[in-house]
C-alpha cells in the first residue's frame, strides 16, 4: 500500500514543497535571490502558495473538525466546568456570602443580626426573579432540608415587618416615597460610597425592574428592602457627609427608631434558621468554584475541617466504580475467550460458510438494543426458557430454579452478548491477514499443532485482541441500558447513577464530577495499555 | 330614563362585544406540541382530551412526544439552551412542583385559567386540596398499590399491607421499585409505627435505619424495578408472587390481559399526575397552551378519561360523571383508587417531606441496596 503511494507521488508534477527545496538549494548555490515571474522572491512566492494548500486542506477537514468541536470537545468541556462550578450561591445570596465573610464556620454561634439583614435583602430580591428555590435545591444536595427552608421562607419573606421601617421613614419625611429622589440619590458618587449596602441594594432591585418586569425604577414605589438597607447603612457606617437636608435629618432620627428584629421573623418563618449546620453549609459553599462534588463522587463530604469520609451508611460511589471497572474486564475477557474462536473460524472456513456465519454475527448486530436486552430477560429468568428446560430434564429442581438475571451474571451475559461483535469484527480482518502458509511452515519444521499456533499464529493476532478489547472495554464501562434492566441490585453500573442524577435528581454537577471521573480513569488505562502493549499495536485491520 | 338604559345596555354591549371580539382574535399558535408517558395512558388522553379539542378547533395541529419520565432534566436542558420546543406537558406532582421552584413552569391562576365545575363550584374548590402547587393543574389520582398471583396465595388472599413481609405465608419473590419513596413508608407502618407518625420516624437517622433493616428482612426476595411495565410482565410470567406498580398497569393486566391477578389496596399511596406550561413559551404558544388546558381539565374531560383507563379525576365534579370502560363496558367506579371500598387505608405522597429528604435517603437507599 505504501509503495503505491509514493510511486503516485512520484508520478506527479513538483509540488510547491519540491519547489521551495530547490529554491533553497539554488540560493545557497549562488547568493542572489531567485526571483519567481511577477518579481518577488521565489522562496517567498513559493512559501505562500504552501500556505495556500495547507490552508485548503485545513477547510477541507474544516467541516469534521467544527462538528467534532461543537459536539464533542465542547460538552467534554462544559461537564468539566459543571463539576467545580458554584456560582449560584453567591450570585444568588450576594450580600449574604459577604456578610458571611466575618463568621466563622467553627463558631458555635449563628451569625449575627447584619447577616439576617443580607439574607433579608438576598432572599427579597431572589424570592422576586423566583430563585431561591432553586439554590435550595443545590443546596439541600449538601444539608438535608435547605430546599424546603428557602422554598417556606422566600413565600413569607415579603410579610416580613420591615414597613415599619418604610413608615418611620415616610413619616418623618413623605418625600421619601417618590422613587424620583431615590434615583437623584444614587446619581451622587459620594452618596453611593457612604451608603454602600442602600446603593448596592437599590442597583439590584432597579435591575430587577427593568429586566424582569420591564418597569421604570423612577415610577415604582420604592420597596421595604430600600428602607432596610438605608436603616442598616444610616446605623451602622459613617455618615459625617450628610450636613444637610433629608438625609442628614433621617440620620438624626435613625438612632430613635424602632428595630425590626429580622432574626425573629426569620425564625418565625422556620425555626431551622437557628440551626448551625443550614449556615456552616451556606459557609463552606459560598466560593464560586467547589471541590465539592468531586469529593462527593469519591464518597467524601466537605466537612469544617476540610475534606472528609462520608457516613458509611452514604459511602456508595467507590464501590460502583470498583465494580464498573471489574465487570467491564470480566465482559472484555469473556468477549475475547468467545470471539476468538469464532474471528478465527470466520478467517479460515470456505468463503460461502464465512459470510454465512458472518450474517450470524451481525444480524444480533443489527437488532434493537432494548429487543436484545429483553431476549434475555425471557431467557434467563427463573420462569424462563432456560430454567424450563433444565427443570424439564431433571437437572434443576422446580422449587430452587437458578437465579440467573437481576446480578451480575445476568449482566455480564448479556453484556458479553450485546458487545461480542465489536470483538469478532477487529479480530477476524486481523486474522484474514494472517498468511496461511506460516502455520503450514511451522508444522513443518516440527512444531505441534499447539506450538504452531501459539508460537506464530497468536502472537500476529494480537493486535486484533487489542483493537478489539479497547472497543469492547471503553463501550462496556459507560454502558447503561443493559445493567438498568437486567442488572438487579448487585451488577449496575456507575453509569446508572450518572443517569439518576441527571434525569431524577438534578444533581449536575455530581454527575459531572463522576463523569468526568470515569473519563479520567479510561484515559488512564488508555495510557497504561500503550506503555505495556504499544498503541502501535492496535490494528482494525489490513 | 329610557334613554340612560338603552345607552348603558349598548354601553354593555359594546363593551361585551369588544371582550368577545378580543378573546377571538387573540392570536393563537396552531401548532402544539404534547409531552406525556406514552402507552396506555397517552392514548386515554388522546381519545379523553386531544381528540374532541381537534374537533372544536380544526386547524390546531398537536405533536406528541413521550418523554414525561425525563421531563424535568429536559426541560432544564431546553430553558438553558434558550430554546423550549414543548407546549404542554405532563407530569407528576412532585415534578410539577420541581419545576415550579426551578422556574421552569409557569404559575397558574386557577380562576382565571381553569374553567368552573360543572356543578357551578369554583375551580379551586373544585380541585381542592390537589392544587399541590402553583404551577401545577392535576388532572387524574392514581396510585401505587400491589397486585398479587391469585394461584399462589392459597385460600388466604393478602388482605394487609404487611404481606409483603411475610414470606412464610407468601413465599416467593417481590417486586418493589427501586427508590426510597413509598417503600420506606410500608416498612415503617410493617414495623409497628403508627401510620401518622411516619414521617416524624423517617425524618430521623434512627427512623431511616429502622426502615431500611425492615426492608433488610425481605431483601433477597425482592426484585426492584424501575420502569411501571416491570411488575405487570413478572406477575404475568409467574416471576414474583406480589408487585407493587401503578393501579392502572394493574387494572390492564386483571381487566384486559385476563391474568390470574388480585389488586391489595391496603396502604396505596395516591399521587397525582397533572399538566404544567413551561415557561419562556412565545404569547402565542402559551395562549394556545392555556386554551387546551382549559378544555382538557374541565370537568366533562376529565371524567371522560377514566372511560379508557382507572384513574380517578383529579376534579370533585366529575367523580359521578365517572361512567363505564370504553371497549370492556365494565363500571369503572369500583377500580378507582379513590371509590371508598378501595380508600379504606391510604397514604398521600408527602411531597415537602421528600422534596427535603430525597437526596439524603435515597443516597443512603443505594448505599443499601449495592451492598
Amino acid at each position: 500500500m505504501s509503495d503505491a503511494t509514493d510511486a503516485t507521488t512520484a508520478s506527479q508534477a513538483p509540488t510547491p514543497d519540491d519547489g521551495l527545496r530547490i529554491a533553497d538549494a539554488e540560493a545557497r548555490a549562488d547568493a542572489g535571490p531567485v526571483l519567481a515571474a511577477d518579481g518577488t522572491p521565489l522562496k517567498r512566492s513559493l512559501s505562500r502558495a504552501l500556505r495556500m494548500q495547507k490552508m485548503r486542506a485545513l477547510m477541507l477537514i474544516a467541516p469534521l473538525l467544527i462538528f467534532v468541536l461543537v459536539t464533542f470537545i465542547a460538552p467534554i468541556a462544559d461537564m468539566l466546568f459543571r463539576s467545580v462550578e458554584n456560582q449560584i450561591v453567591s450570585e444568588t445570596l450576594p450580600e449574604t456570602v459577604m456578610a458571611l465573610e466575618d463568621w466563622d464556620e467553627h463558631d458555635a454561634e449563628i451569625p449575627g443580626p447584619d447577616t439576617f439583614t443580607a439574607l433579608y435583602i438576598d432572599l427579597y430580591l431572589a424570592s422576586e426573579r423566583k430563585l431561591h428555590t432553586r439554590l435550595g435545591t443545590r443546596l439541600n444536595y449538601e444539608q438535608t432540608g435547605i430546599s424546603s427552608l428557602f422554598r417556606k421562607t422566600g413565600r413569607r419573606v415579603k410579610r416580613f415587618a420591615t414597613d415599619d421601617y418604610t413608615k418611620q421613614f415616610v413619616a418623618l419625611d413623605p418625600e421619601w416615597e417618590n422613587p424620583a429622589v431615590w434615583v437623584a440619590m444614587f446619581e451622587q458618587d459620594d452618596l453611593r460610597k457612604a451608603l454602600p449596602l442602600t446603593a448596592r441594594t437599590w442597583d439590584r432591585w432597579s435591575d430587577f425592574l427593568i429586566e424582569e418586569e420591564g418597569d421604570d425604577p423612577a415610577k415604582e414605589k420604592p420597596e421595604d428592602i430600600l428602607f432596610t438597607a438605608l436603616y442598616h447603612d444610616l446605623t451602622t457606617g459613617d455618615q459625617s457627609a450628610f450636613t444637610e437636608g433629608r438625609l442628614a435629618r433621617a440620620d438624626a432620627a435613625v438612632e430613635a427608631f424602632e428595630r425590626v428584629d429580622l432574626k425573629a421573623e426569620f425564625l418565625d418563618a422556620d425555626k431551622d434558621w437557628a440551626s448551625l449546620p443550614v449556615w456552616q453549609t451556606l459557609k463552606i459553599y459560598s466560593p464560586e468554584y467547589t471541590d465539592g462534588y468531586f469529593l462527593n463522587a469519591v464518597d467524601m463530604q466537605k466537612g469544617l475541617d476540610g475534606p472528609e469520609m462520608r457516613p458509611e451508611s452514604q459511602q456508595i460511589y467507590f464501590t460502583l466504580l470498583k465494580r464498573t471497572l471489574f465487570m467491564s474486564l470480566m465482559i472484555t475477557g469473556s468477549c475475547i475467550l468467545l470471539g476468538y474462536p469464532v474471528a478465527w473460524l470466520l478467517a479460515n472456513l470456505p468463503a460461502r460458510t464465512a459470510n454465512l456465519l458472518m450474517i450470524l454475527v451481525l444480524l444480533p448486530f443489527w437488532t434493537s438494543l432494548l429487543v436484545r436486552t429483553s431476549a434475555w430477560k425471557v431467557m434467563l429468568q427463573q420462569q424462563g426458557v432456560i430454567n424450563d428446560v433444565l427443570v424439564w430434564l431433571g437437572v434443576v429442581d422446580n422449587a430452587d430454579r437458578l437465579i440467573m438475571i437481576n446480578n451480575q451474571f445476568g449482566t455480564i451475559v448479556a453484556m458479553t452478548h450485546i458487545l461480542l461483535p465489536f470483538m469478532i469484527l477487529p479480530l477476524y480482518s486481523v486474522m484474514q491477514t494472517i498468511p496461511p502458509t506460516y502455520l503450514r511452515a511451522a508444522k513443518s519444521l516440527g512444531a505441534t499443532n499447539w506450538t504452531a499456533f501459539w508460537r506464530v499464529y497468536f502472537p500476529q493476532s494480537v493486535p486484533g485482541i487489542g483493537a478489539g478489547s479497547i472497543l469492547v472495554f471503553i463501550l462496556a464501562i459507560g454502558y447503561y441500558i443493559t445493567p438498568e434492566i437486567v442488572g438487579g441490585t448487585t451488577g449496575t453500573f456507575i453509569s446508572n447513577r450518572i443517569a439518576y442524577h441527571i434525569s431524577s435528581s438534578l444533581n449536575w454537577g455530581l454527575a459531572a464530577a463522576l463523569g468526568s471521573i470515569l473519563l479520567a480513569a479510561v484515559l488512564l488505562l488508555y495510557w497504561a495499555y500503550d506503555r505495556i502493549v504499544g498503541i502501535d499495536n492496535v490494528k482494525l485491520g489490513g | 330614563m329610557k334613554l340612560t338604559t338603552a345607552l348603558l345596555a349598548s354601553g354593555a354591549l359594546a363593551v361585551s362585544t369588544a371582550a368577545a371580539f378580543a378573546e377571538a382574535h387573540m392570536k393563537m399558535a396552531n401548532e402544539m406540541t404534547i409531552v406525556s408517558w406514552g402507552g396506555a395512558y397517552q392514548k386515554s388522553q388522546l381519545k379523553a382530551y386531544v381528540e374532541p379539542y381537534l374537533e372544536a378547533n380544526p386547524d390546531v395541529k398537536v405533536i406528541w412526544d413521550e418523554s414525561s419520565a425525563e421531563a424535568v432534566a429536559k426541560l432544564r436542558a431546553m430553558n438553558e439552551a434558550g430554546n423550549v420546543t414543548w407546549d404542554v406537558v405532563d407530569v407528576v406532582a412532585s415534578d410539577g412542583i420541581r419545576l415550579c421552584d426551578e422556574g421552569l413552569a409557569a404559575e397558574i391562576d386557577p380562576e382565571v385559567d381553569l374553567a368552573k365545575g360543572d356543578d357551578g363550584s369554583s375551580a379551586e374548590d373544585d380541585f381542592g386540596d390537589l392544587l399541590v402547587s402553583e404551577c401545577f393543574i392535576p388532572q387524574i389520582v392514581y396510585s401505587t398499590t400491589f397486585g398479587y398471583r391469585t394461584d399462589k396465595v392459597g385460600d388466604t388472599p393478602p388482605a394487609d399491607i404487611c404481606a409483603i413481609f411475610d414470606t412464610e405465608t407468601y413465599p416467593g419473590k417481590r417486586a418493589l421499585e427501586k427508590r426510597p419513596i413509598n417503600n420506606m413508608e410500608w416498612a415503617l407502618l410493617c414495623d409497628g409505627v403508627a401510620k401518622d407518625e411516619v414521617y416524624d420516624v423517617l425524618a430521623t437517622e434512627e427512623g431511616q435505619e429502622k426502615a431500611l433493616a425492615k426492608l433488610g428482612t425481605i431483601k433477597d426476595d425482592v426484585i426492584w424495578w424501575s420502569a411501571g411495565a416491570d411488575t405487570p410482565q413478572l406477575l404475568a410470567d409467574g416471576e414474583i408472587v406480589m408487585g407493587s406498580t401503578y393501579n392502572g398497569r394493574l387494572f390492564s393486566v386483571i381487566e384486559e390481559q385476563k391474568q390470574p391477578v388480585g389488586m391489595l389496596w391496603d396502604a396505596q399511596v395516591f399521587d397525582l399526575d397533572g399538566w404544567i406550561v413551561p415557561t419562556g413559551l412565545t404569547d402565542e404558544r402559551k395562549a394556545r397552551a392555556m386554551h387546551f388546558i382549559k378544555f382538557a381539565t374541565d370537568t366533562q374531560r376529565l371524567a371522560d378519561q377514566a372511560k379508557y383507563i382507572s384513574y380517578g379525576p383529579a376534579r370533585a365534579s366529575s367523580a359521578p360523571l365517572v361512567g363505564q370502560h370504553a371497549d370492556l363496558g365494565i363500571d369503572m367506579a369500583p377500580h378507582m383508587p379513590t371509590d371508598p371500598a378501595n380508600a379504606k387505608n391510604t397514604f398521600l405522597y408527602n411531597y415537602e417531606f421528600w422534596a427535603d429528604y430525597r437526596d439524603d435517603i435515597d443516597a443512603k437507599f443505594q448505599a443499601w441496596l449495592a451492598q
